[in-house]
């Protein structure tokens, strides 16, 4: 398929967005069922709140250049029980209305409690609003993820590991993200979003690992026998029926040297995964902040070079019917 | 079945791979009230544009045992067609009266995620209107009644001068697409992917010619004699004579 920066940015952006504020109620959580009575400033979680906001509305402003009538964008959300692309489109405004009010109330420290347990703990009106929040997140992954993997006719994504992937990956660079905020802000939870940082930048590491060897052990992606219905064990193309481009040979190709591709998992690799998860190591063990800092860009440029590959990698049943230019 | 669903049925058999029904396609369909099936640089070096229907050619076997297969392809108007619900606009859809599946170009968004939702590679994105198009089984002529009665089918059927295309309703089994699709073994293209494509395919059928030899060298003329037989004479007997009725 051939990759649209629209889409990696979209992809990537919200990703570290949702992340981000699964990472802020998260810690408010741990907090919230500690043993102490400590817990964060508003502030640090409204200034995340805003962070993670800006990245979802960057998002949101890059998928409308891969629209060619953004205007009709609304339209989007009418088909909403089928398609799992319309159901990301009614999630993301959600999960940024959910955001904003979830900065705001910590903003202004409107905490009333809405309800009190047995062990004397208190759910109040930010922890309700931060669960919604975190449940939006998760969801709108699900979302992003399955706009992939429902897709039959290129067998590279239509697996659950192009959610788990998605899910993941969002989630490192998101509670990487968030250790940052938190160490600038010297918050209480530095420590907690660090480390949880480094184990999804490794767990999203391994399920990566896992998907490349599933998908260099794929069968092949379609017949040429059932494309046109001729039983014979040895056809071939002669001709695509026209000579220059069509919508065909663009959408569904990447035409690069495989030795690109090549340079472009190892910098996935290295980028994405490796160099930030031992940064972010550094960071949570040595307390290092510059290496804390450094992580999250380079995470970023390996992440892009990720959504590039999963693009330029995923073949499309349709490509049988173009084995041959001329 | 029951419903409604019209189809094409195109007999391999026949094809010629002459791109007739290509040119006839972009022709009435360029033309029409829905506007152009736009072209970027059609004269020049690096030619760009949509089309409903293309035809491509395909060899089986190693040379010289070889054949060339000429496979015209639109969209196939699947009976559970995987491009229709993943549109989050609603823009594409499967008309419920005859079965057609047609995309909206009013409310398309040119988010391109159906294309990717189709096996066959039939829908094409017009990047000058920036929206998705593909075959609409010529809808605004097949029951354009200013039309006399057998030009009301779609402009592929019509150019093709061979013959190879048919076109009407799969789902009465008296109609003659039905009939030639049970008949010659029409199939349907990728039935793995679970579209169920309303379009058939006639198979190649050869057509062999078996002669034998008494066939060349008459066995009845023991004397090898060619010409006409001797007239009997008047005093030769009769069926009538040898023959105890
Ligand atoms: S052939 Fe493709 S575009 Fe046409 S109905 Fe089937 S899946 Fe949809
Ligand atoms: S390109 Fe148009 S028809 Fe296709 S899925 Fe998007 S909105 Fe629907």
């Amino acid at each position: 398929m051939k990759p649209a920066f629209s889409v990696l940015f979209l992809t990537t952006l919200i990703g570290m967005g949702q992340g981000l504020l699964i990472a802020l109620v998260a810690g408010q959580f741990y907090f919230v069922i500690g043993s102490g009575f400590e817990q964060d400033s508003g502030d640090f979680y409204a200034k995340g709140s805003a962070v993670a906001l800006v990245l979802l509305g960057l998002g949101l402003i890059a998928s409308f250049f891969h629209l060619s009538h953004p205007e009709r964008g609304m339209r989007s959300i009418m088909r909403w029980r089928t398609s799992w692309l319309s159901r990301e489109v009614l999630l993301l405004p959600a999960c940024m209305g959910l955001a904003a009010l979830y900065g705001l109330i910590h903003w202004f420290d409107i905490t009333p409690v809405l309800i009190t347990f047995g062990n004397q703990k208190n759910l109040d009106l930010s922890m309700a609003v931060g669960f919604l929040l975190a449940g939006a997140s998760a969801f709108l992954f699900i979302t992003t993820g399955m706009i992939y993997a429902c897709i039959r006719f290129i067998k590279e994504w239509a697996t659950p590991w192009t959610v788990v992937n998605y899910t993941l990956m969002g989630l490192s660079s998101g509670f990487a993200a968030a250790a940052i905020i938190a160490a600038l802000e010297n918050a209480l939870l530095r420590d907690f979003l660090a480390g949880w940082a480094a184990l999804f930048t490794l767990a999203a590491f391994a399920a990566k690992g896992f998907t490349l060897w599933r998908n260099k052990h794929l069968p092949a992606p379609f017949s040429m026998k059932s494309a046109i219905g001729v039983h014979h064990g040895h056809i071939r193309q002669l001709s695509q029926g026209f000579m220059g481009r069509s919508f065909n040979t663009m959408e569904f190709f990447t035409h690069v040297h495989p030795e690109i591709l090549h340079w472009m998992t190892a910098l996935m690799l290295v980028f994405g995964f490796a160099a930030p998860s031992a940064l972010l190591l550094a960071g949570w063990a040595d307390r290092y902040l510059p290496a804390l800092i450094a992580a999250l860009p380079i995470q970023y440029l390996g992440l892009l070079a990720e959504r590039w590959l999963f693009f330029a990698q995923g073949r499309h049943v349709q490509n049988v019917y173009y084995q041959r230019a001329s | 079945m029951s419903r409604k669903q019209l189809a094409l049925v195109i007999d391999l058999n026949i094809c010629v791979g002459c791109h007739a029904c290509v040119t006839s396609c972009k022709e009435w369909n360029t033309s029409g009230w829905a506007g152009p099936l736009s072209d970027t640089d059609p004269y020049g070096a690096d030619p760009l544009g949509v089309f409903f229907n293309r035809v491509q050619t395909f060899e089986a076997g190693e040379f010289p045992h070889t054949e060339t297969i000429h496979f015209p392809k639109s969209c196939l108007h699947c009976e559970d067609p995987p491009c229709v619900p993943v549109c989050p606009t609603g823009a594409s859809f499967k008309r419920e009266e005859d079965g057609i599946v047609l995309v909206d170009y009013d409310k398309c968004i040119g988010c391109k995620y159906c294309s990717w939702n189709c096996p066959y590679g039939v829908r094409e994105f017009d990047t000058k209107q920036g929206v998705m198009k593909k075959c609409t089984l010529c809808a605004d002529r097949i029951y354009d009644e200013t039309l006399s009665e057998e030009r009301r089918k779609p402009a592929c059927v019509l150019a093709c001068p061979a013959g190879a295309r048919s076109f009407g309703d799969i789902s009465n089994p008296t109609s003659e697409v039905s009939q030639a699709i049970r008949d010659n073994a029409g199939f349907q293209i990728m039935p793995e992917m679970g579209t169920q494509p309303a379009n058939h395919y006639l198979p190649r059928r050869k057509t062999k010619l078996v002669i034998h030899d008494d066939e060349l060298m008459r066995a009845d003329n023991p004397l090898l004699k060619e010409g006409e037989l001797p007239r009997p004479q008047l005093s030769d007997p009769f069926l009538d004579d040898v023959t105890s009725w």
